[in-house]
C-alpha cells in the first residue's frame, strides 16, 4: 500500500509518501533533516516537540502524518523568516534565555503560536502557556522574562 | 606567583595540547572539560581571550576528543573554572610569551617593547606585520606549560568579568546543535530493551511475535542485552516501546550480592570535652532518590571500522569511559576514540556514558555502519543512576549561654560515586546485562581531596567546640545510584541547617542571630548577613501562620563557593515557595550572566528536589515511569528570585553550579517549618509528607 501525503512545510510545499500513522517528529528529523524539533518523551508531556500545525503548537512526537494532509507545518528553522519569531528569537538571544537548550525550541514554538493569537498576552497566559513544557535546568526565569520582553516588543508596535 | 601547577597541567604539560594558531584568525583552544549546558566553553573563551588579548569571538573550542585534547578527567564538582580555567590561562600566557620571544627573534628586536592586541605584535605600540598566526611555526608547541609565565593581573581583564553571550546556543536554540542531531550516512537506529531490575535475566524473547508485528527489525541479543536496530527510527522506536510484549524477564536468586564497603569514616574537629547540656535534639533528616530527569533522553552513536572504534557521547568524562568501553569489549583503549557532543542538561552522573557502552556493542555486531542509540523517556528517568537516598542524623546539646556544647552528626547514604571506572568497577549499565560478575564488589565513598560523596558538607562550617561526624555507605539496596550535582550536600546542608534552627529554637534565640554566634568564618557570615538584609529578615510574619522566612548558608565542599539563601513560602494544602534571596561568594565572577544562570538554575532545581521529587521504589525495584509520576517545577511555580554577588576579583574564582543545592533546601525546609509550627525533616516536603507531619504532630 502506497500513499503520499502533501502538505505546507514552512511555506513551502512538501510530500512524504507511506509515512501512514509515523509522527511527525520522526518525519522531519529523518526524511527531511529538520533537527531542532527535539524527542524528549514521546508523551505529550514535555513539549520539547511542538511545533506549529495551522497556526496552533501541537505536540509532533504523537501526531500522525496521515492527519496533515493539507496542513500548514512551522518547524523552529522558519523562525528566523517571520517578524514574530525573529523579535522571539532576539529576545531568548538578549535575555540569554535557558541553559542547556534543549526545551527553547518547542517553547519558542508555543509562544509564537499564542502571539498569533494573543497580540499582548498578560503574564497569566504566557504561564499558561509556558507550563505546558518542562525545563530541568531551572531556566525558568530567563525563559520567562525573554517571552515578556517580546510581547512587550511587538504589543508595542501593533 | 603561584607555582602550584594545576593538576591537569601537570598531567597534560604540552603546550600544544591546549592551544593552537593552525587556522588563521582563530585561536583554538582544547579543554577537557565538556559542555553540558553550564556555559563552560563561554568562560574558558574569555579567559584565554584576555590572556592573548584578542576578542572573545575569535576563541573557538575544539570538541573534546580523546585523541586530541587534554585529558582532565570528569567535568564534574564545580571544578572546571577552578582546573581547566587556569590551565588555560597559564597555557595561553606562555603561549604568548613565546610568540613575543619569536617576534623579537624576526624583527631583532628586544621582547620588552612588543605586546599583542587583536592577534597583531605591535612594536611600543605600532603595528609590526606579524601576527600571533604568522609566528605559530616559529613556537615549539611541545613544550611543557611551565607555570612561570606571569598571567595578566585583574585590572588588564576586558572579557572576563563581562556578560559574554553563551557561544554555543545559536545552533541550539534553531539549528542540530545536539548530539541527538548527528546525521551521519547510512545510520542505523538502536534501542535497547533495558533490563526492568538490577541482574534481570532475559528468560525469554518471541522472535516470531515480533517480525509479525514489526518485520524487518534486527534483534542482537547478548546473554541480558537485548538491542533492536534498523535505518527507520520510527520503526525501532515503535517495537521497542512493545518490549513488554515480547520479552520475558526473570529473577535469578542468589545473584545479586551486596558490594562491600569500608566500615564507618569518622571525622573529629574540636577536642574539648563536651560540656553539660541544657537542651538538645537528637533526630535524622532524609531524602528520597531523585531521578537526573534531564528533558533530553540520553543518546550515542558508534561506528566499528577497520578496527577502530568511534563513539559519540555527551559523558562527563569521555576519558574514563574510553577505558571502560575497551575493557568491556575486549579493545586496546588506543582503538576506541570518544569525541564529546553535546547533550540536553547534565546535572551529574546520568545515563549519557550508558548510552555511549550500549552504541559501542551495536557497533562492534554491525562493523561498518554508524549506530545511534536514544534512551526512550521511561529509560531515562527510571534506569541511569539515580541519586542516592540518604539520612543524616544529628544529636546535638547547647549549654546555659544559648552556644552548641556538643555536636554528633551521623551519615547513612547510598553511594553517590558509581562512575565508569571508580573503583577499578566498570559500572555501566549494559556491561552488567552482558555479564552479571561485573557488578561492582566494593564500594567506597568519594576521598576528602575530591569533595567526599556521602561525606559531601558533612561537617558544619559552624565553631562548635566539640564536633563529631561519622559517615557510612550503605550498599543493601540494589538500585544503582551515582552523582547527581551537589551529591551528599543537599541533605548534609539541609540538615545541619535545619538542626541549627531547631536548636536557635530551644535557645530561644533568632536562627540569624544564633548562627552568626558560632561563625568566624568571614565571607559565611557575609553571605548571612547580605541575604538577610535582602531579605528583610527576620520579617513580620508570626510563627505557625501559614507565611514564614527560613535561612541558611553553607560553603560548598566547605573549600568552594559561599552562598546564603531566605526563602518565603506559604503552606496550606501543599508547601510553595514564593520568593528567594540568594547572597553569594564565588570570588572572580568570569561571566555575570553566566553565574547567575547556575546560581538560580541550581536553586531552581533544588527547589523542585526539596519540595517535589521522589523516585518510587517497590521492592527493592524501580517500576519504570514517566513525567507523569515525577512532576518538577512548573514555570507557574517559579519563584521570585533576587541575587546578589559579593564581588571581590582579586579572589580566585570558584565554581557555581552546585553552591545553591544544599542552602536553598535548608532554607526553605526552615521557612516550611516556621509556617507550620512543626519540623519537616524528611524530604520531599510532598503534600503526603505534610499531611504525615500533621498527624505526627
Amino acid at each position: 500500500m502506497s500513499s503520499s501525503i502533501a502538505f505546507q512545510l514552512n511555506g513551502s510545499a512538501a510530500q512524504v509518501d507511506d509515512a501512514g500513522d509515523e509522527p511527525l517528529l520522526f518525519v522531519l528529523r529523518n526524511r527531511l533533516d529538520l533537527k531542532a524539533t527535539h524527542f524528549g518523551c514521546g508523551l505529550e508531556q514535555c513539549g520539547a516537540c511542538v511545533v506549529s500545525v495551522d497556526g496552533q503548537a501541537r505536540y509532533s512526537c504523537t501526531l500522525p502524518m496521515s492527519a496533515l494532509a493539507g496542513a500548514e507545518v512551522t518547524t523552529p528553522e522558519a523562525l528566523r523568516d517571520d517578524p514574530v519569531g525573529v523579535a522571539l528569537l532576539e529576545a531568548f538571544e538578549a535575555e540569554q534565555a535557558g541553559q542547556c537548550g534543549y526545551c527553547i525550541s518547542g517553547i519558542l514554538m508555543r509562544i509564537h503560536a499564542l502571539f498569533k493569537t494573543e497580540r499582548r498576552p498578560g503574564r497569566a497566559a504566557i504561564l499558561a502557556a509556558l507550563d505546558k513544557h518542562l525545563c530541568r535546568c531551572g531556566a525558568h526565569g530567563s525563559i520567562l522574562r525573554a517571552v515578556e520582553r517580546a510581547a512587550a516588543r511587538l504589543g508595542g508596535e501593533a | 606567583m603561584d607555582n602550584v601547577l594545576p593538576k591537569s597541567l601537570q598531567d597534560n604539560p604540552e603546550l600544544g595540547r591546549w592551544i593552537s594558531l593552525d587556522a588563521p584568525g582563530v585561536v583554538g583552544i582544547r579543554s577537557g572539560k565538556v559542555e553540558l549546558g553550564q556555559g563552560i566553553l563561554t568562560a574558558l573563551a574569555q579567559i584565554a581571550a584576555d590572556e592573548l588579548a584578542v576578542d572573545p569571538a575569535l576563541v573557538a573550542l575544539a570538541p573534546c576528543d580523546t585523541d586530541r585534547s587534554p585529558d582532565e578527567g570528569i567535568t564534574a564538582g564545580s571544578q572546571s573554572v577552578e582546573v581547566s580555567g587556569a590551565s588555560i590561562r597559564m597555557a595561553a600566557a606562555q603561549a604568548r610569551a613565546a610568540l613575543l620571544d619569536a617576534a623579537a627573534v624576526r624583527l631583532g628586536v628586544d621582547t620588552a617593547g612588543l605586546s599583542c592586541r587583536g592577534g597583531s605584535i605591535l612594536l611600543d605600540g605600532a603595528p609590526t606585520g606579524l601576527d600571533l598566526w604568522s609566528l605559530a611555526p616559529d613556537v615549539d608547541w611541545r613544550q611543557p606549560v611551565s607555570g612561570n609565565v606571569p598571567v595578566r593581573s585583574v585590572g588588564a581583564y576586558s572579557a572576563v568579568g563581562a556578560s559574554h553571550p553563551r557561544i554555543d546556543m545559536a545552533p541550539k536554540r534553531g539549528g542540530a546543535g545536539f548530539i541527538h542531531d548527528l546525521a551521519l550516512p547510512g545510520l542505523l537506529h538502536a534501542r535497547v530493551v533495558r533490563q526492568p531490575f538490577r541482574l534481570a535475566r532475559l528468560a525469554h524473547v518471541d522472535d516470531a511475535w515480533l517480525q509479525r508485528r514489526h518485520p524487518g527489525i534486527t534483534v542482537l541479543r547478548k546473554n541480558d542485552f537485548l538491542a533492536l536496530a534498523g535505518p527507520d527510527e520510527y520503526g525501532v522506536h515503535a517495537a521497542h516501546a512493545e518490549a513488554d510484549r515480547f520479552t520475558t524477564w526473570e529473577e535469578v536468586p542468589g545473584l545479586w550480592r551486596p558490594a562491600e564497603t569500608a566500615g564507618e569514616k569518622v571525622i573529629r574537629l574540636g577536642a574539648a570535652t563536651p560540656s553539660v547540656g541544657t537542651g538538645g535534639i537528637d533526630v535524622r533528616y532524609s531524602r528520597a532518590h531523585v531521578a537526573h530527569a534531564s528533558i533530553g533522553p540520553s543518546c550515542a552513536l558508534a561506528r566499528f571500522d577497520a578496527g577502530r572504534l568511534t563513539v559519540w557521547s555527551h559523558s562527563q568524562g569521555i576519558f574514563p569511559l574510553r577505558a571502560q568501553i575497551a575493557g568491556c569489549l575486549g579493545l586496546q583503549p588506543s582503538a576506541v576514540r570518544v569525541i564529546h557532543a553535546h547533550g540536553a542538561g547534565c546535572y551529574g552522573h546520568n545515563g549519557a556514558d550508558d548510552a555511549a557502552l550500549d552504541a559501542a556493542i551495536v557497533a562492534l555486531e554491525l562493523p561498518g555502519r554508524p549506530v545511534r542509540i536514544m534512551w526512550s523517556r521511561e529509560d531515562e528517568l527510571s534506569r541511569g543512576p539515580l541519586g542516592a537516598a540518604m539520612s543524616t542524623g544529628i544529636e546535638a546539646g547547647i549549654d546555659a549561654a544559648g552556644r552548641v556544647a556538643s555536636w554528633r552528626l551521623s551519615v547513612l547514604s547510598e553511594p553517590h560515586a558509581q562512575r565508569p571506572g571508580f573503583g577499578g568497577h566498570v559500572n555501566l549499565s549494559s556491561a552488567e546485562a552482558l555479564d552479571s560478575t561485573r557488578l561492582p564488589g566494593k564500594v567506597e565513598d568519594l576521598p576528602d581531596a575530591a569533595g567526599g560523596g556521602a561525606a559531601r558538607n558533612a561537617v558544619a562550617i559552624y565553631d562548635f567546640p566539640d564536633q563529631q561526624v561519622t559517615v557510612r555507605l550503605d550498599t543493601r539496596s540494589r538500585i544503582r545510584t551515582s552523582s547527581l550535582r551537589s551529591l551528599g550536600a543537599h541533605l548534609n546542608v539541609f540538615a545541619i541547617e535545619s538542626a541549627m534552627d531547631e536548636l536557635a529554637d530551644l535557645a530561644g534565640a533568632d536562627p540569624l542571630d544564633f548562627r552568626l554566634r558560632h561563625l568566624k568564618d568571614e565571607r559565611c557570615r557575609a553571605v548571612l548577613q547580605g541575604a538577610a538584609e535582602m531579605s528583610g529578615w527576620p520579617g513580620s510574619q508570626p510563627a505557625g501562620e501559614g507565611r514564614a522566612l527560613g535561612i541558611a548558608a553553607a560553603r560548598y565542599k566547605n573549600k568552594g563557593a559561599w552562598l546564603a539563601a531566605v526563602a518565603e513560602v506559604s503552606v496550606d494544602e501543599e508547601v510553595r515557595l514564593e520568593r528567594l534571596w540568594l547572597c553569594v561568594d564565588v570570588g572572580l565572577v568570569i561571566n555575570p550572566q553566566g553565574a547567575l544562570s547556575q546560581i538560580e538554575g541550581g536553586a531552581i532545581q533544588a527547589a523542585s528536589w526539596t519540595l517535589k521529587e521522589e523516585v518510587k521504589v517497590e521492592d527493592d525495584r524501580v517500576p519504570a515511569f514517566d513525567w507523569s509520576a515525577y512532576p518538577i517545577l512548573k514555570f507557574s511555580e517559579l519563584p521570585e528570585i533576587e541575587t546578589r554577588f559579593i564581588v571581590d576579583p582579586t579572589r580566585p574564582p570558584l565554581g557555581a553550579g552546585e553552591a545553591s543545592q544544599g542552602p536553598v533546601a535548608a532554607a526553605i525546609g526552615n521557612a516550611a517549618s516556621r509556617a507550620l509550627g512543626l519540623r519537616m525533616r524528611d524530604l520531599p516536603l510532598t503534600r503526603e509528607r505534610l499531611v504525615e507531619a500533621l498527624m505526627s504532630a
